[in-house]
């Protein structure tokens, strides 16, 4: 349960490596925070980042075998997630990024990233919701992308997974009103992560630090979508209404 | 954002065994008139009970009263005046029940001299994780389980019905003298001096105030009154006597923006204490200004937004007393609008109940908006000069402690888990509360 001063006593991260993910507990970390599980597929980066926190002074780190696109396997997994405590706060930080030539050249590709991030993504996001209605409480962080909000020509596939991810959290978000479960959507544009190391920054770029503080005031506020930076609110408001031939020439 | 939790409102004992008995793996919980501060009354995806059908008051010749867990302090207060008489301890609301009374085993402004309600219950009934109803008394052969109950938290049972002793009131007024200090030295001393002559004693302190003027505050020392005293009081100034209202006076609405600031409340904290005489001696006053002067305004919690509010209660013994000038230091520098604290001087505790919060020393209790930037940190802090100055936090009003501030501050927390575990092994009685601190 967290508590009075909304500090969680337990979270966990799915896709436990994310770097938005990690600046997240890191801004969520109090004396409150007792128990915190990274579920990731077993790999050397998961073992460095218990490690990591560890070194940090993270008490009550775990790690549990997670893969997104195996859908079959996320009952057992939450299962376990959510048998010696109650889960305060849940992020959902798992995703492909992917290339958008090599989607076009390979759809299997592109079907892949599908499967990771909005099969994957419902699969977890409907699982933890009917936990922590049984609970009584708890927060479903969920990492969209403005990406998702108006599909661009330069990214549409990867676009395309969070737009489904997007809706599918939004909704939840609207149905979980008076359960005590409380989802917060987060949309940032750009983040500069081990993800997107090889690209460009866009303009109005944030860093995982920036997410972590919107996701925090989102989460004491009790809002339902925050943008990262803020302003690209108003900048994604006026994407939308552009008309499409003028959108599909943007440089964007 | 609280949680949510099935309210199930039983009219018979019978029903209430049933709820228990039903109970699936997120158990059960009675709760009261939903007063407490923090998360004791809620229990997130299970049961709670709402015992307002167990209203019953039965007012024996001796003067103690047999009263529903769900009796309102505040509607039994009227039917004990009529008869001259007094609850045998107040908290600073009469709207919360005779359950949660027990529940929070509460203190009030005689706790220096009349200790807590537990120390005037005769008996208990308690119905049970098994569906049993026991009665349990103070005086039984093995008293363990009153005493974890008085004090429990609602983690040993459902509480019934209680007995308990009342006191003298002659009428439904108070004698009080009030004392206007400009320091938090001088008003701790004078609290020392004064107390042992007065039934009633609290002081209201200025949070905010700073530097020489720390800790300034009004000390009220109070006394029933005597008749005589009341006629002559109405003959001199026309001084009301003793309205005990049912509803408030005013009501506050829900507000999107806390009309709450800094500068609001220094204004407000500024006018009350200017407006404190001096010295006033032997000033007749009501029972419900004196003892509830928060129910005139009904919902006043809700002033301070939708972020909300927590209080901050601890109790520390006398060796430990620089912990309120550092609370009070630590807590004005954060520049937190808050509302008058209280600060008070406890008794010797219960030790009985290893779940009972007063200590012999002093506790001071500090509401303050929970968005304040910063608190968290502060109130951790906090906590730790609390315990190693051998205090506790209350668990009544706590929202934010750890489970290690509980279990450092409350010593007997193993007799209490011992007790619970024998009566309780499925751990049925649970609550927010109890899931937080593991309890």
């Amino acid at each position: 349960m967290s508590d009075a001063l909304d500090r969680p006593a337990t979270i966990l991260v799915l896709g436990g490596t994310s770097d938005i993910a990690l600046a997240t507990v890191r801004a969520m970390r109090s004396p409150a925070l007792s128990r915190l599980v990274l579920a990731a597929r077993p790999s050397p980066a998961r073992d460095e980042t218990v490690t990591l926190l560890e070194s940090e002074g993270f008490s009550g780190v775990e790690a549990l075998d997670f893969d997104a696109a195996d859908t079959s396997s996320h009952e057992e997994l939450l299962d376990a997630a959510f048998d010696s405590t109650d889960l305060d706060v849940v992020i959902v930080a798992f995703g492909v990024l992917g290339d958008q030539q090599d989607f076009e050249d390979n759809p299997d590709h592109a079907v892949e990233a599908a499967q990771v991030n909005y099969v994957g993504g419902v699969s977890v996001c409907l699982r933890v919701a009917q936990r922590m209605r049984a609970q009584g409480h708890g927060s479903i962080v969920v990492l969209s992308s403005v990406a998702g909000e108006r599909a661009r020509r330069s990214n549409f596939v990867y676009g395309s997974t969070k737009a489904g991810l997007d809706a599918l959290a939004s909704g939840l978000a609207d149905a979980s009103q008076g359960t005590g479960v409380h989802v917060l959507v987060v949309r940032p544009g750009f983040v500069h992560t081990s993800m997107t190391a090889h690209l460009e920054a866009a303009p109005l770029s944030a860093t995982p630090e920036q997410v972590a503080d919107a996701v925090v005031s989102g989460l004491r506020r009790g809002s339902t979508v925050v943008y990262v930076p803020a302003a690209l609110r108003v900048v994604m408001s006026g994407l939308r209404h552009l008309p499409r031939a003028v959108f599909r020439r943007l440089p964007i | 954002m609280p949680s949510l939790a099935k309210v199930a409102q039983p009219r018979t004992v019978h029903e209430v065994a049933q709820l228990v008995i039903a109970a699936g793996p997120r158990g059960v919980l009675a709760r009261g008139a939903g007063r407490t501060y923090g998360d004791g009354a809620q229990n997130g995806g299970g049961t709670v009970l709402d015992l307002a059908a167990f209203d019953s008051i039965d007012l024996c010749d001796d003067g103690d009263v047999i009263a529903g867990a769900g009796v309102v302090l505040g509607h039994l207060v009227p039917r004990l005046l009529d008869r001259g008489r007094f609850l045998p301890v107040t908290p600073g609301t009469r709207w919360i029940t005779v359950g949660g009374a027990v529940a929070a085993d509460v203190h009030g402004k005689n706790h220096h001299v009349d200790s807590s309600f537990g120390a005037h219950v005769r008996w208990l009934d308690l119905l049970t994780a098994d569906g049993e109803v026991r009665r349990l008394s103070p005086t039984d052969a093995d008293p363990r389980l009153f005493h974890a109950t008085m004090g429990g938290m609602g983690l040993t049972g459902v509480l019934l019905a209680a007995r308990f002793a009342t006191i003298e009131a002659p009428t439904a007024s108070v004698r009080v003298t009030t004392m206007r200090v400009d320091d938090l030295d001088r008003l701790m001393a004078l609290m020392v001096d004064n107390d042992n002559a007065h039934r009633y004693s609290v002081a209201w302190v200025d949070a905010m105030s700073r530097g020489r003027r720390l800790g300034r505050g009004v000390l009220t020392l109070g006394d029933h009154a005597r008749p005589d005293e009341v006629l002559q009081a109405r003959r001199g100034s026309g001084v009301a006597g003793g309205r005990l209202a049912d509803e408030p006076r005013l009501t506050a609405p829900q507000v999107p923006v806390s009309p709450l600031n800094r500068l609001s409340l220094a204004a407000f904290n500024e006018a009350w204490f200017r407006r404190a005489p001096r010295l006033r001696e032997a000033e007749i006053v009501g029972i419900a200004p004196y003892f509830y002067p928060l129910d005139a305004v009904g919902g006043w919690n809700r002033l301070y937004g939708q972020g909300g509010f927590l209080q901050y209660q601890f109790a520390v013994p006398d060796s430990g007393s620089d912990v309120v000038r550092r609370t009070l230091e630590r807590l004005s520098a954060l520049r937190a609008p808050s509302f008058l604290s209280v600060l008070k001087r406890f008794g010797p505790g219960r030790t009985q109940s290893p779940l009972s919060f007063p200590l012999a020393g002093w506790t001071l209790a500090i509401d303050l908006p929970a968005r304040t930037p910063g608190l968290g940190a502060v109130l951790d802090q906090l906590d730790e000069e609390v315990l190693v100055a051998g205090g506790r936090l209350y668990l009544a009003k706590d929202s934010r402690a750890v489970p290690a501030t509980i279990t450092a501050g409350y010593p007997r927390l193993g007799e209490f888990r011992a007790v619970k575990n024998d009566v309780d092994p499925r751990g049925v009685f649970v609550s927010d509360l109890s899931r937080r601190l593991a309890l």
